[in-house]
């Protein structure tokens, strides 16, 4: 077994990119989650459902359309993020008003609900996706053999995140989205449709988990509970980078993708437990997160 | 859940009274996971294959009633009691069906011995029901721990590949599978370079495998089951581990998980099965029938459920009692011919002794449909597959 000190370098430089990759998951997944949180207040626990709905979207154009993995990238964020604009507008929008706990249950719910269908029709076995032609094999760094689909999924990552916080921070569009948030009414007085721009906010939030399901389509099993194994991770991740906070969100999940991984070769069996620790220090040190706002 | 329950214990009342003076009464209860993980290979295709027994066995004709239930234990122990001693005291039931998962088998076998009962155990591995753990009334039909690295771990190690290193599922039953396998492996000549125990359920195995691939070993033995089978073995294909000159040998694996892997991923794999629809004309005739009641094709548990079925009702049958002494005894006295298991018997300490096959998942060159899936490799016999039953630590079968 692995010392401590005996770890070759080249090991180590190995789990530090899988870390990386796997943060990848963490980041985009928990950037929608912070963007919903940030934007309307709601707490998502229907994201893992709609990741899994990426997923499963992308195998359904595939099997029974033919439409490839390229397509896939864009159509299944697309579709994913209408159906979470469906919810928004049936169900969602009446619980504004109401305390956060409301929102979670109704999401919770409707995940279960999701996952229930899936099982039924599917299976619990999961289903198969190949990694697309143009990314399959790999280099050879030396250190660690990386398969081209990995290194991929870091850089959509990091493009999709960073272009989501641009956006939010950055623009005018952003602008009047934080404004909204802040005071709707004074917004809505200057013209501008708040209740369209919070409905496409949880919309989009929901397609980044739809994306996050894509990517993951390949490598991990397409199956009716990956979300739900993933959803508490990825809770714990934005609770430590701060609820509501984007950069927090991308930062810690890299970060914290980083920390897994190095923990799964220093002492495995703590491998699964090690973000809820960080988040128990992170909640006695600083209860609003390492990037959080006190407000 | 509860209402499956409920709504099983309707239809099973109802078939109680009104019965012929003659006739014998019996109750089947199939238990399973029917929501979780193991649904798959286990789950509603257990009661199918429960009722095409009971169909085929032709009780009606027999003058016996025979009624099928189920019920979801969730892979939870004590939910599986409750069910069982429900079952047992207050709806009647004779025999108790499938039952994957080995901690809720064990407790299951148990009840059933205190209600003078019979298991007919088809999802579970562990060697403990047999062993240790036996009960007179327990029958552990399908396959073991034991067999699958006899049948895995000799074959890979025997073929050339002697350094193994395993990714093993940090509880119970995977640190069994890979004690197991070690001693197959160390007996055959082979040697154990090293080990990691990765939490269970996990998404990611990345890590380990970089770990598996830094061993130097010849072969990596997965000491795990279900969707942390399938995970490991496609980020395996995706990180060159088979390209690299590494093996892969999963210890258990269903049908159901080769499946979902498809064959471009898993083609090479060599795993253990006691059944497999393609076998022969006897085993691809019913899985046909199953397939048209069911949608897919069997598990090797789901052939386990008809098998044990069948014999439990010649034991009912030729005793004219559902007592579990004394059906049990009948079935261990009796020999059986059976279509989808071949020849076989009933152990004195229940376990169930029958051929086991070495498969090998075909290339998807090689494989015709979607279920076109495995090549035979070898037979190993009932004998050589499962422990001796001399030392297993049975007391009651090693009395004299």
């Amino acid at each position: 077994m692995f010392e401590l000190l005996g770890i070759p370098p080249q090991v180590l430089m190995g789990q530090l990119l899988l870390g990386l990759i796997n943060g990848s998951f963490y980041a985009v997944l928990s950037l929608g989650l912070a963007v919903i949180f940030g934007l309307l207040n709601i707490i998502n626990f229907s994201h893992g459902a709609q990741y899994m709905l990426g997923a499963f979207v992308a195998w359904m154009l595939l099997e029974y359309l033919g439409i490839n993995y390229w397509w896939a990238l864009i159509l299944v964020p697309v579709i994913v993020g209408a159906t979470g604009i469906v919810l928004e507008k049936l169900a969602l929008r009446r619980l504004y008003h109401l305390d956060h706990l409301y929102g979670l249950l109704l999401t919770f719910g409707v995940a279960l609900i999701i996952q229930g269908l899936f099982r039924n029709y599917y299976g619990i076995s999961g289903l198969p996706y190949n990694i697309p032609d143009q990314l399959s094999g790999g280099q050879n760094l030396g250190f660690m053999f990386l398969p081209n689909y990995r290194g991929w999924v870091v850089v959509a990552s990091v493009i999709v995140c960073f272009g989501t916080w641009f956006v939010i921070e950055k623009t005018r569009l952003g602008a009047y989205l934080r404004a909204a948030t802040e005071n709707p009414t004074l917004v809505g007085a200057f013209g501008i449709n708040v209740p369209l721009m919070i409905m496409l906010t949880y919309g989009f939030g929901v397609a980044l988990a739809g994306f996050a399901g894509v990517l993951a389509a390949p490598i991990y099993s397409v199956n009716p509970n990956m979300g739900a194994d993933l959803i508490i991770v990825v809770f714990a991740v934005v609770v430590i980078g701060g609820m509501g906070s984007i950069m927090g969100a991308i930062v810690t999940g890299f970060g914290l993708g980083v920390i897994e991984g190095l923990t799964k070769v220093f002492y495995p069996a703590g491998s699964a437990v090690v973000i809820f620790v960080i988040m128990a220090i992170v909640l006695m040190i600083k209860p609003e997160g390492l990037f959080g706002r006190n407000n | 859940m509860k209402k499956t329950v409920l709504g099983a214990l309707t239809v099973a009342s109802f078939g109680l009274p009104a019965m012929a003076q003659d006739s014998i009464d019996v109750t089947l209860g199939v238990l399973n996971d029917r929501s979780g993980v193991y649904a798959d290979l286990s789950g509603e295709g257990s009661v199918v294959a429960a009722r095409m027994a009971v169909a085929d066995f032709g009780a009606a004709d027999k003058s016996m009633n025979v009624e099928v239930i189920s019920a979801d234990h969730q892979n939870k122990p004590d939910i599986a009691s409750n069910i069982a001693r429900q079952w047992y005291d207050q709806d009647g039931v004779d025999a108790i069906l499938d039952v994957p998962t080995s901690s809720t088998a064990l407790a299951v076998a148990d009840i059933t011995a205190q209600a003078n009962k019979i298991l007919i155990d088809s999802g579970a591995g562990s060697t403990a029901l047999t062993g240790e753990q036996c009960q007179p009334t327990t029958i552990h039909w399908t396959y073991d721990t034991a067999a699958l690295a006899k049948g895995t771990g000799g074959a890979v190690t025997e073929r050339g590949d002697a350094k193994w290193f395993f990714l093993t599922a940090d509880y119970a039953f995977g640190h069994s599978l890979e004690e197991e396998t070690m001693k197959i492996v160390e007996n055959s000549g082979g040697e154990v370079v090293g080990s990691v125990r990765h939490p269970f359920p996990a998404t990611d195995f990345s890590s380990f495998l970089l770990q598996a691939q830094a061993s130097g070993a010849d072969v990596i033995g997965l000491a795990n089951a279900g969707g942390d089978t399938v995970n490991a073995i496609k980020q395996a294909a995706e990180f060159g581990v088979t390209q690299s000159g590494q093996a892969l040998a999963a210890l258990l694996m269903f049908i159901t998980d080769v499946h979902a892997l498809g064959a471009e991923t898993a083609q090479g794999l060599v795993l253990t099965e006691a059944f497999y629809w393609d076998h022969d004309d006897d085993t691809r005739a019913w899985s046909a029938r199953f397939e048209e009641q069911f949608g897919s094709k069997p598990t090797m548990v789901h052939a386990g459920v008809y098998s044990g079925t069948m014999h439990y009702l010649r034991a009912v049958e030729a005793t004219g009692s559902t007592d579990g002494d004394v059906v049990a005894e009948w079935m261990k006295a009796n020999s059986f011919d059976d279509p989808l298991f071949g020849e076989g018997y009933v152990r004195k300490d229940g376990r169930v002794i029958h051929d086991m096959h070495l498969y090998e998942v075909k290339s998807p060159d090689e494989s015709t449909g979607e279920w076109d899936l495995y090549n035979h490799v070898s037979t190993i016999s009932g004998e050589d597959a499962f422990l001796p039953m001399e030392g297993s630590g049975c007391a009651f079968a090693n009395e004299g």
